[in-house]
């Protein structure tokens, strides 16, 4: 695009096309709808019921996004490069269950110490998956529907009718989701710190380029010189290890974890990335996008909650929602293709 | 014959003829490029004998018309598909020689009874996947169907109306998820998740927390019967006529050879004149009204409505038809194929069950056949390339 408007300059001295101002490029921001949509929602619930965003409610917002978050950031990552990872829930059950196995087993352990074995079995994990889909090129849905069963057996097996809760754990651990830092709880601002770093490493650094130029086509990113197989590895690596942040933390905020912790989470993982303006074939969309739509989805149940809307709406809406942004993005990727079309057919 | 030639058209006469020259002979270069499809069956044979001898008369314009791989009776039966149905046929075998009780009239009622909700929506699923198309909405689809009949059955509707409305639900469901995907051009992937909590989310709104349990016993124990003493039960009647009449589209006519065509690829699909849309709205249709079909079984079946009846049921009917060799990238798969492979897990997981192996095993049973089923496979090509590769470099050069 920006080479296209480049060498159209000096033929077409149109500046406020060449030159886009920052509202413009703001207007053509692809997490633009999911973040207003926020803002409307947020805004009308909280004119109805005034509690919405006392200190509580904000506190409860944000503790019952964290790990949507940061799992929806993860799971971008691999989206991105036009895979999917449906695993996630599965391999969060485990690792919840592992942090609460440690602290039974070693209670002295430090709680440092706990985050780096959860997250390097989330990391071993995903390597798994990522392993078997880029050595026996075999399609990422297919092997990590596999394995979301596999894990969850693994995990059912393990734990059996064993369930370890809070009074299992050191109550610093669990604290981490009481106390607050200038109104924000601990695991949301480690939320946001993991969003922040994944973003910057996405937007500047080269690995984090080579991504977007692998989902937006494999052939020719290969062709460039791009190592397609270990980038691919590494988004697998990372959303393992963002699962297994996500399963210590999990393990942290939720009274219980057993057998079952954490099934069902893959699809609205994959929602909150698809809402956050996450294209599904891969390419384009962004980690902050995803925070915002799992935020978003975590945000609709607790504001109709508040409005008192009947709590069986809640899932139809999530429904009507994930449509809507798929619909939002057909439409921006039309207008942009026809865009493209029109400056190359005027370099011609 | 030539049907199961075109089942595999793209790599299966294209991409594989260059790595594999002078396999060509004087018998066969006499058939035209054109005709090749219409005797597959007899050349095999013949090329079987005479490859070795005219392996030096290399012809490069005859070479284009030599399939790659196995032809006629020989790729039936060592296709993808056989090996799935032997695999089935050792495992039923063993079942009942080593597991007590297997072999019965009961337990034939009681597997293919847990396994008819599958094995339903396994049908129009296929024919989705292959197409390059893929629906996560059919469990709440059948969800959707299972919450509406409760509330119309206590509403005092009667059950025959009620039967009916719940079909045209699905198919309604259906079109809406067709509609999206086939004339607005969305990804189904995204649109079957968004649909999938939608679908789910209505039948909340239908039913909320409440059951319905109180169908009519007459309907109920229908559901539940067996045909004499097989213990084959009534309703697989209605299952056969189903998947005979899945497997004929697929297979028999010209709409099911369109959907390999589009699974390939969609541009040349439309070249050749297949309307990609329609093709694509009726899958659509036919996946939501057997989704429904499947949802007033399980309603009757364990003569409960609920709302989260099904649930999670479409990852599972999704394992079971890769793991009956359809391919996730559409053009690829059969019916008899995807029967084996819904029977396979089924007969897997029962006898496991009778073995009183605990559930827990059977969800990794499942995941690890499902990941070696498409694993194996590439493995198993890799191999021949490298020992392909090796053979070309060792051979003398001319």
């Amino acid at each position: 695009m920006s080479l296209d408007s480049k060498s159209a300059v000096p033929a077409h001295p149109t500046p406020e096309h060449s030159r886009p101002s920052a509202f413009a490029s703001f207007l053509r921001l692809r997490e633009l709808p999911v973040i207003l949509a926020l803002v409307v929602l947020v805004a009308v619930t909280a004119a109805l019921n005034p509690l919405f965003l006392g200190e509580q409610g904000i506190k409860d917002l944000l503790l019952n996004a964290t790990i949507l978050m940061i799992l929806a950031v993860g799971q971008t990552l691999v989206i991105i490069t036009r895979n999917i990872d449906l695993s996630v829930g599965s391999i969060l059950g485990l690792v919840a269950f592992g942090t609460g196995s440690i602290f039974v087993a070693a209670p002295n352990l430090p709680i440092i110490a706990v985050f780096v074995v959860g997250m390097l079995f989330g990391a071993v994990l995903g390597a798994l998956n990522g392993l078997l889909i880029t050595i026996a090129k075999v399609p990422a849905l297919v092997i990590t529907l596999g394995t979301l069963y596999i894990f969850r057996g693994i995990n059912n097996a393990w734990a059996g009718g064993t369930q370890y809760f809070a009074g299992d754990r050191p109550e610093a651990f669990g604290n981490l989701s009481v106390d607050t830092i200038l109104g924000f709880p601990v695991i949301t601002l480690i939320a946001v710190v993991v969003v922040a770093i994944v973003a910057v490493y996405m937007l500047g650094t080269r690995p984090g380029r080579d991504l977007y130029a692998i989902g937006s086509d494999p052939d020719a990113a290969r062709l460039f010189g791009i190592p397609v197989t270990r980038r691919v590895l590494l988004a697998f690596v990372v959303n393992g290890l963002l699962a297994g942040l996500a399963g210590v933390l999990y393990a942290s905020r939720f009274n219980s974890v057993g057998a079952t912790t954490g099934s069902g989470l893959e699809l609205d993982v994959v929602a909150a990335a698809v809402v956050g303006g996450v294209a599904i074939f891969g390419g384009s969309g962004t980690v902050v996008g995803a925070a915002i739509g799992a935020l978003l989805l975590t945000t609709i149940t607790s504001a109709l909650t508040a409005l008192r809307v009947d709590k069986f709406w809640q899932q139809a809406i999530v429904g009507i929602l994930i449509l809507a942004a798929v619909v939002i993005d057909r439409i921006a990727s039309v207008r942009s293709a026809r865009k493209l079309r029109i400056a190359e057919a005027r370099n011609v | 014959m030539s049907d199961r030639l075109d089942a595999q058209p793209g790599p299966g006469t294209g991409s594989g003829t260059p790595d594999r020259p002078g396999r060509d002979q004087p018998e066969t270069g006499s058939t035209a490029k054109g005709t090749h499809m219409a005797a597959p069956g007899t050349r095999t044979s013949e090329e079987k004998g005479a490859r070795r001898p005219a392996a030096g008369k290399a012809d490069t314009t005859r070479v284009l018309a030599v399939p790659k791989g196995r032809t006629g009776a020989a790729r039936i039966l060592l296709g993808r598909d056989a090996i799935m149905i032997y695999v089935l046929v050792v495992v039923v075998l063993y079942a009942s020689l080593v597991i007590p009780r297997f072999a019965s009239p009961v337990t034939v009622g009681f597997l293919l009874l847990d396994v008819i909700p599958t094995l339903l929506i396994a049908l129009p699923m296929t024919l989705v996947i292959i197409s390059g198309e893929i629906d996560l909405s059919v469990a709440s689809i059948a969800g959707l169907t299972s919450a509406l009949m409760g509330v119309l059955w206590q509403g005092g509707m009667p059950i025959a109306l009620v039967l009916v409305v719940c079909v045209l639900a699905g198919l309604v469901a259906g079109a809406f998820n067709g509609m999206l995907i086939a004339y607005l051009g969305l990804p189904s992937l995204a649109v079957t998740i968004g649909t999938l909590a939608l679908f789910r989310g209505l039948a909340l709104v239908v039913i909320g927390d409440n059951a319905v349990a109180n169908f009519p016993p007459g309907l109920t124990s229908f559901f539940t019967s067996k045909i004499g003493g097989t213990g084959i039960p009534t309703v697989m009647v209605g299952v056969v006529v189903l998947i005979i009449a899945f497997a004929v589209v697929l297979h028999f006519t010209p709409f099911g050879r369109g959907l390999f065509a589009l699974g390939y690829s969609k541009e040349a699909a439309t070249f050749v004149g297949i309307d990609v849309a329609r093709s694509k709205f009726l899958l659509y249709l036919a996946t939501g009204t057997v989704s429904a079909l499947a949802g007033i079984y399980w309603t009757l079946r364990y003569s409960s409505a609920r709302s989260d009846n099904a649930s999670g049921l479409e990852l599972a009917v999704i394992a079971a038809v890769l793991l009956g060799g359809v391919s996730i990238f559409g053009g690829k798969g059969s019916i008899p194929g995807v029967l084996a492979g819904v029977l396979l897990i089924g007969t897997i997981n029962y006898a496991l069950k009778l073995d009183r192996v605990s559930e827990v095993v059977l969800i990794i049973v499942t995941g690890s056949l499902l990941i070696l089923s498409v694993v194996a496979p590439n493995i198993a090509a890799a191999v021949q390339r490298a020992r392909h590769a090796r053979q070309v470099r060792s051979a003398p050069l001319p």
